[in-house]
């Protein structure tokens, strides 16, 4: 495997422009000025690349849809607001390798035609916005960002936002709301933003995971970028495990790897005396697998959805037998309660509702009523709003309780933790 | 035009036309909380979803557009499932405390939870999410935020309509708050609309509230006295106390607002001053005594030195009236007052700088603004007649004032003969507001003491003077002549202005 996304991970100072040059930074740059545009996004469209951002939607795909006689200027927008609980995979990008991200907002604003790009940065990410800062002002000094880029004719300017603290503004059309200053709230679709995005415009979102893969492609080919991973979900991710593993962090992984090979392998296993539970494999809001359903699946879309859970943004939380899943679960409902933007009624009512009834069963409080009421809730959240913050709690809801029913059974006939 | 099937019904709707006006001309409701056809779509209540064939996901009625061939059903188990599902995570942190609600008897939380609902609440009462009650959101309006569905309709109307930025959410989830911009009030001239547009108790008229519960309210279609735009509006009244004035839809003319200073246009009507009988002197009269006492004061007098003044406060017919009793003794001279001088509050939508319903009208019928002709004795005035009207026409020296008006006032000493006539809200008949545009006005209630019409008494008049007209039993009928003899009134027709009003020719 070709590391994709990490392969300047262990150099120090990559950050700084001559040493990621040293390395063969901005190299894909002249062949893909000498490109068309479609071509470039004929290339991306025949690696597979699909977004990194959760939904896996394909990133040639996504371009393509941008109108080109809109007479209207298009806009590219870097999601750079990391923030699903568990996910931390675009942190480790920005801080450690800036430049391939810019190299990689120069190939994609050239292939949709794009003058003016935003990077919405997550506002928690100090240390990354002083590297992306120095990283872009390096990238303006020599010539690849501003005016005539490497004296092509093309323009392109690169601005940072950075957010203000809101979970949803990771969402695509909240994001663009809170970068036009207004409250993010989650746009109805349609319009999507392809046709109408950012200040009315023609729009591309894409995550920094996306738009980091896209010097590889197009250095290399996309042959070589399909010739990793499975057949529907080509490639390499990044999965940024967490819990009671030996070596928690950020790994960068060829789709279609086994689960139990990443957990036991690369992450070193289980800590001592700890045994595993269950696995988020996802970030937070993606249903949960049983120990049984970790030794099976695999770590691409396809795999993942046999299993009837999402790839999502490759947050894998480990979880051992010693932690409370109605803990968990009310921990989850605490953060998407707080983090519901108020839209629409059966998010803003139904998080606080759900949390509430977590609250009172973590507290020895819960009646055997309260599961099935949960399960009721669960449905009633799902698929009726206009994003899927909903869904994103009731999708652990739902299957915290249907695959440990009698965990959550305990706690509310015991009326306290029995991990405790 | 894009033919959809909705509930089985096939419908024939204009293309861009979405699902709910659809089902709406198709005589189908489909229940809505954040969505107004006046307002750009939001969203957000989820309460209008639908099942469209071929689609997997229920789709919201309000930002679905018509297209041929779809279907669409508002009413199956799936449908109403959801619809249960909406009500009930809208009212777990609602007060339900109707029986001290304004909005009670109008309210689509109440009605919805009535037709779609009726289940027994799974929440527990003491896990309610507490908000600020009895917020001053600004001169017209309350906030109880306890009641606010956070339809964001109010917010929608101040950007989008009032054009200003006044009204916000601040907060997230379930503790979204409904709030005034830092620094900012709700203080826009159209601000009390939001009154009305709330579909439930949050927002409350401070004018309205505690006043009277909605189910003693008698409504009549109305038009705002207020200015030349002539607002369509309702009365709401009990028992001849009129308690508000709202806005009714007329495309035509107001959309569907009116000013907040056009809501107090009701005040003088309820006051305590009215006049309620006829006078000579300080003496309250009989009708028939004063008009005969009129009869003998004008026996012989020369036509030329009498005059009348209309009035762009009366109605058409009020003011035709007059022209044919003045007519009928041989007087030409008719000047008409605007009571309300041009006024500086004035905008480029619905409020106007001449704040007289019926300065249109009055002119149109021949009425002459007053000049400085002085020569006159003898007059019939419609309403008090301003200040600088009366030194115009130096009414104070030895004249004979005979003097229509509601109100037994100070101001109006210089009228030997005072009739007491209705208000706008007593009166049935037409204003032509400034579009030219003939609206019907009804009386809500009949005026108080001896009070008539202006063309009843001028009927009475003309019957002791033994001449033919006017002579009228009915508004309807006075029309139907003024239609025939006004040019400009011709081919108009009572029943078709309807209320929605009709345009004068050229």
């Amino acid at each position: 495997m070709d590391r994709v996304l990490t392969a300047n991970f262990d150099h120090p100072d990559v950050d700084k422009l001559p040493v990621y040059e040293g390395r063969g930074g901005y190299r894909s740059l002249k062949k893909v000025f000498s490109l068309k545009p479609e071509q470039v996004i004929e290339e991306v469209k025949s690696s597979g690349l699909r977004g990194r951002g959760g939904a896996g939607f394909g990133t040639g795909m996504k371009w393509g849809f941008v109108p080109q006689n809109s007479g209207k200027p298009i806009y590219l927008c870097v999601n750079a607001d990391e923030g699903e609980p568990g996910t931390f995979k675009d942190r480790e990008l920005l801080l450690r390798d800036p430049h391939r991200l810019i190299e990689g907002v120069i190939i994609a604003s050239y292939a949709i035609r794009c003058h003016t790009a935003y990077l919405y940065l997550r506002g928690e990410f100090f240390e990354p916005y002083q590297k992306l800062e120095a990283a872009i002002r390096e990238a303006y000094t020599k010539g690849y960002l501003g005016k005539n880029i490497l004296g092509t004719g093309y323009d392109l300017d690169l601005h940072i936002h950075r957010g203000a603290g809101g979970y949803i503004c990771g969402e695509e059309t909240a994001l663009i709301e809170s970068l036009e200053g207004k409250r993010g709230y989650p746009r109805l679709k349609p319009p999507f933003p392809a046709v109408q995005g950012l200040f009315g415009c023609p729009t591309v979102v894409n995550n920094v995971e996306t738009l980091s893969a896209l010097p590889y492609i197009l250095e290399k080919g996309a042959a070589s970028y399909k010739k990793m991973g499975t057949e529907k979900s080509p490639g390499t991710k990044l999965f940024s495990i967490s819990g009671p593993v030996q070596k928690p962090g950020v790994y960068e992984i060829e789709l279609g790897y086994p689960l139990r090979k990443f957990i036991h392998e690369d992450a070193g296993g289980m800590l001592p005396g700890k045994i595993l539970k269950a696995v988020i494999p996802g970030g937070s809001s993606v249903p949960i697998l049983d120990a049984s359903e970790v030794e099976q699946v695999n770590l691409d879309y396809e795999s993942m959805n046999q299993f009837g859970t999402f790839l999502g943004s490759g947050g894998v939380i480990v979880i051992d037998e010693d932690f409370c899943l109605v803990k968990a679960l009310k921990v989850l409902a605490k953060f998407y309660a707080h983090e519901s933007c108020g839209q629409c009624s059966p998010c803003r009512e139904g998080t606080g509702w759900v949390h509430k009834i977590m609250t009172r069963m973590e507290a020895g409080k819960g009646t055997p009523a309260d599961l099935d009421l949960l399960l009721n809730l669960a449905d009633n959240m799902t698929g009726q709003t206009i994003c899927v913050l909903a869904d994103s709690i009731a999708m652990p809801t739902r299957s915290y309780i249907k695959k440990f029913r009698q965990e959550f059974e305990d706690h509310v006939a015991l009326q306290k933790c029995s991990k405790m | 035009m894009p033919k959809v099937t909705i509930d089985e019904k096939v419908v024939d709707v204009p293309e861009g036309t979405n699902l709910i006006e659809a089902a709406r001309l198709g005589g189908i409701e489909v229940p809505h909380y954040c969505y107004h056809p006046k307002l750009s779509v939001a969203g957000n209540c989820r309460m209008c979803l639908v099942e469209i064939e071929k689609q997997p996901k229920l789709q919201i009625a309000c930002n679905t557009k018509v297209a041929e061939g779809m279907v669409v059903k508002t009413q199956n188990p799936r449908v109403e499932k959801a619809r249960r599902s909406v009500l009930e995570f809208i009212l777990i942190n609602h007060p339900i405390d109707c029986p001290i609600c304004d909005q009670a008897g109008e309210c689509k939380l109440q009605e919805y939870y009535m037709k779609h609902d009726l289940a027994v609440s799974r929440f527990p009462i003491e896990e309610k999410v507490h908000k600020d009650k009895a917020v001053d959101l600004g001169p017209w309006v309350m906030l109880d935020m306890e009641r606010c569905i956070l339809c964001t309709r109010c917010v929608r109307f101040c950007q989008e309509v009032a054009e200003v930025n006044e009204l916000c959410v601040s907060e997230r989830g379930d503790h979204s708050t409904l709030t005034t911009f830092p620094g900012a009030k709700l203080e826009n001239p159209y601000s009390a609309n939001v009154v009305e547009i709330c579909p439930v108790g949050a927002l409350t008229n401070k004018d309205f509230r505690f006043k009277c519960r909605v189910w003693f309210l008698k409504r009549t279609e109305s038009v705002c006295p207020g200015c030349s735009m002539g607002c369509n509006i309702n009365i709401d009244q009990n028992e001849g106390e009129i308690h508000r004035l709202t806005p009714r839809v007329n495309e035509e003319v107001n959309e569907h607002w009116m000013c907040d200073e056009g809501r107090l246009t009701y005040k003088p009507v309820n006051q305590k001053n009215r006049l309620r009988f006829a006078k000579m002197g300080e003496k309250d009269l009989h009708p028939d005594e004063v008009l005969r006492a009129v009869r003998e004061m004008m026996t012989g007098v020369d036509p030329n030195l009498v005059c009348g003044i209309g009035s762009a406060q009366f109605t058409n017919e009020d003011n035709y009236a007059l022209a044919s009793f003045l007519k009928e003794l041989g007087s030409s001279h008719l000047f008409y007052h605007r009571f309300e001088p041009a006024h500086p509050s004035v905008d480029d939508y619905l409020i106007k700088a001449d704040k007289n319903p019926n300065t249109k009208g009055v002119s149109t019928l021949g009425f002459k603004e007053i000049g400085g002709d002085r020569r006159f004795k003898f007059f019939f005035v419609l309403g008090a007649l301003p200040e600088e009207a009366l030194n115009r026409i130096a009414l104070e020296q030895q004249k004979k004032v005979i003097l229509f008006n509601p109100w037994d006032e100070e101001t109006v000493h210089y009228a030997d003969t005072l009739l007491p006539v209705g208000t706008f809200a007593e009166t049935e008949g037409t204003f032509t507001n400034c579009q030219g545009r003939v609206q019907r006005i009804r009386a809500a209630f009949p005026p108080p003491g001896e009070g008539r019409p202006v063309w009843q008494w001028l009927t009475h008049l003309t019957r002791l003077f033994e001449k033919p007209a006017p002579n009228y039993t009915t508004a309807p009928a006075l029309f139907l002549s003024m239609a025939n003899q006004i040019a400009a009134f011709r081919g108009l027709d009572y029943e078709k202005i309807g209320n929605q009003g009709m345009l004068l020719k050229g």
